[in-house]
């Protein structure tokens, strides 16, 4: 097991590149610390399997060094790196038996048999496939296929890290789940550094205790759920963490009360004040489920016209309109929905403003929490 | 639920069947049909039964014909199909040297048979013979090579012959197969520390596992059915000795006119070639396939 540094990486698949643009990922710079459960989160597209790639060494970055503990281990290829990583689809050796597949990266690297069998037996307990390890892995059923090439990930433990690649695409939600468990499971009990790349936030937040959000080749916060969920460092990750994601509406700020189009909203002291010195396009962030919808006949909160009420189960998500920008509420099912004429009441402690899509923050804030 | 048949459907298949009897099926029965009888001329036949069969079975030059058949046909698999693979695993895998790969293996597969037999009859002459005089020069032989000298050198030259024709084959396969291995399976190599040896084993060669069967059943059928080759080049000499399966056929129905014995041969020849090929199919379906104990 190692910590992982990703010390100023930057990576073109052109070979030339000379516009940011070409860039698959502009500049990251980034510690995955030893034992710890990261998830790397981002939508299709965002440079989360390069990421990956780059730190199993499958790639070599155009820019920058990648560092295991001390060791700069940036132009070594994967086998010289020790290092696991399981694939997106089910990667298996069709003609080997399931033990054979996993005691082949063992074998490769010259370990006795007898250690070979031991280890295999032993991941085979945690993984459930002791009854299976003498079929042939090509017959099995594709979670089964899937738990195999995990077992070939987990099966050496001397690894830096274990690498994910979105490993539970192919598998049935049931299953997913179980799998999740699995994989949360091991990370307890054998202590293992490891890193998930999925584009589903549930499984980001419940299997991480580290979620990286990555935007178009940046990481553009680390943070546990919690903070991502309360403070999101850019409207980006607002956006994509929750369901439905936060609510920007565009403002400008006049003592402690913003004008989001006319309409004022009251802010924290202290908020409004590192608003009033931050420069760039100003935005309101609220959470959809910190938001308060009121009858029309009290005095709290903004007046708001209700558009749409989708009923989610356990809780309502009310669409209403301010300004003639859509705002969401997720509203606790139950509670009574205002018709027609409603207030909306924005409690300002969870009220979060951005400049040109950063967190507007305090120097403490921004030296003291957030640091990794 | 019951079911509801229709056999009108049957009629659908009428249209394909017609055309295969036609091109298949009455052919076939006329030789079925010779097999069975001695025929003096119009309206003179005798029914024999199986005694063309029991002849042809029991004759020694069809015996050897078979033999050398097979230890063609062998030869032809042994060589081809790792030469056919390794090209194949040494061909670029992108970039303008793809096309220039795949057409200049292509050219062989292109050549009409009878051309083929012309150029390997030049290019080995030992008087004016490209190869032919090259190899003499070198003065190594004891005999001075000539694909009518010795039957050794008729065998090498017909087999080179084969071996230049088809093997582009066999690599074009065996290329289509290894460009449809997604690349996860070479990443997930690496990160397991695989050798390239070990690639190839466990990963390359089960993936070409289907194209390879076809590579051998084609390679097996055509070869077992050679005939143009050895026509041009030896016509079945020195002495029998490039007399394959065809060749003896050919001369047993239009040279000796003998078409009672041929047809039975016929259907023969065709059991063995069906016999092989399913067992060929069978053997490439399941090897590496099934329960270890």
């Amino acid at each position: 097991m190692a910590r992982i540094v990703l010390d100023k990486i930057a990576h073109s698949y052109d070979s030339n590149p000379d516009e940011t643009s070409e860039y698959a990922l502009k500049w990251i710079h980034s510690i995955f610390e030893n034992e710890g459960a990261y998830a790397l989160l981002g939508p299709s597209g965002c440079g989360k399997t390069t990421l990956l790639n780059l730190i199993s060494g499958l790639l070599t970055p155009s820019k920058g060094r990648v560092l295991y503990d001390a060791a700069d281990v940036t132009d070594l290829p994967p086998e010289k790196r020790n290092i696991a990583q399981v694939f997106q689809f089910p990667v298996l050796y069709d003609t080997m038996s399931v033990y054979d597949n996993l005691a082949f990266p063992l074998r490769n690297r010259g370990v006795p048999a007898g250690k070979v069998s031991t280890r295999v037996h032993e991941i085979a307990e945690i993984l459930d496939l002791s009854l299976v390890l003498k079929k042939k892995a090509a017959g099995l059923t594709a979670d089964a296929k899937q738990k195999v090439s995990l077992g070939r990930g987990l099966v050496r433990n001397d690894v830096a890290a274990i690498l994910f690649d979105e490993p539970l695409t192919v598998i049935d939600p049931q299953l997913k789940w179980y799998l999740r468990q699995k994989i949360k499971l091991i990370h307890e009990e054998l202590k293992l550094t490891l890193i998930y790349v999925t584009h589903d936030q549930v499984e980001a937040l419940t299997f991480a205790e580290k979620v990286a959000v990555m935007h178009e080749g940046e990481i553009v916060q680390t943070g546990t759920p919690k903070e991502l969920f309360e403070n999101p460092e850019h409207t980006f990750v607002g956006y994509f963490i929750g369901s439905p994601g936060m609510n920007f509406l565009p403002c400008t700020l006049d003592g402690t009360v913003a004008h989001v189009d006319g309409t004022d909203i009251m802010l924290d002291h202290k908020i409004s004040e590192l608003g009033r010195k931050a420069r760039g396009k100003l935005e309101l962030g609220i959470r959809p489920m910190y938001l308060q919808l009121c009858s029309g006949s009290t005095n709290d909160g903004v007046p708001v016209q209700i558009q749409a009420v989708e009923d989610l189960g356990s809780y309502n998500i009310v669409t209403v309109m301010l300004a003639g920008k859509p705002i969401r509420v997720r509203q606790e099912e139950g509670l009574p929905i205002p018709s027609d004429k409603a207030r909306l009441v924005f409690p300002p402690q969870w009220i979060r403003l951005y400049a040109d899509g950063r967190l507007v923050k305090s120097k403490e804030v921004e030296n003291g929490k957030v640091g990794k | 639920m019951e079911k509801w048949e229709n056999n009108k459907a049957w009629f659908l298949v009428l249209p394909a069947f017609i055309i295969v009897a036609f091109s298949a099926i009455i052919p076939l029965m006329t030789v079925v049909n010779y097999s069975i009888q001695d025929i003096f001329g119009p309206g003179q036949a005798v029914y024999v039964g199986t005694e063309w069969f029991e002849e042809m079975l029991g004759n020694h030059r069809l015996h050897d014909a078979l033999w050398r058949q097979f230890l063609f046909s062998g030869l032809v698999l042994l060589i081809e199909i790792p030469l056919g693979i390794l090209i194949a695993l040494a061909m670029p895998k992108s970039g303008w040297g793809v096309s220039a790969c795949l057409v200049t293996l292509a050219l062989p597969l292109v050549i009409p048979w009878n051309v083929i037999g012309t150029i390997w009859i030049i290019f080995t002459r030992p008087d004016i013979g490209l190869l032919g005089v090259g190899i003499n020069s070198l003065d190594l032989l004891e005999v001075p090579f000539d694909h009518t000298a010795k039957p050794i050198y008729a065998w090498i030259t017909l087999l080179a012959m084969e071996i230049w024709h088809w093997t582009p084959l066999v690599a074009l396969l065996a290329y289509a197969g290894l460009r449809a291995i997604p690349e996860a399976y070479y990443q997930a190599a690496k990160i397991d520390g695989a050798s390239s040896w070990a690639t190839f084993i466990y990963i390359q060669l089960p993936k070409m596992r289907g194209v390879l069967t076809i590579a051998v059943l084609l390679r097996w059928m055509d070869s077992f059915l050679i005939y143009a080759e050895p026509f041009a080049l030896t016509g079945g000499g020195p002495g029998n000795t490039t007399t394959f399966l065809s060749i003896y056929l050919v001369k047993l129905a239009t040279m000796q006119f003998d078409l009672g014995p041929a047809a039975a041969f016929s259907l023969i020849y065709f059991v063995i070639i069906l016999l092989f090929s399913f067992l060929f199919y069978q053997a490439l379906l399941n090897v590496g396939r099934g329960e270890k104990t």
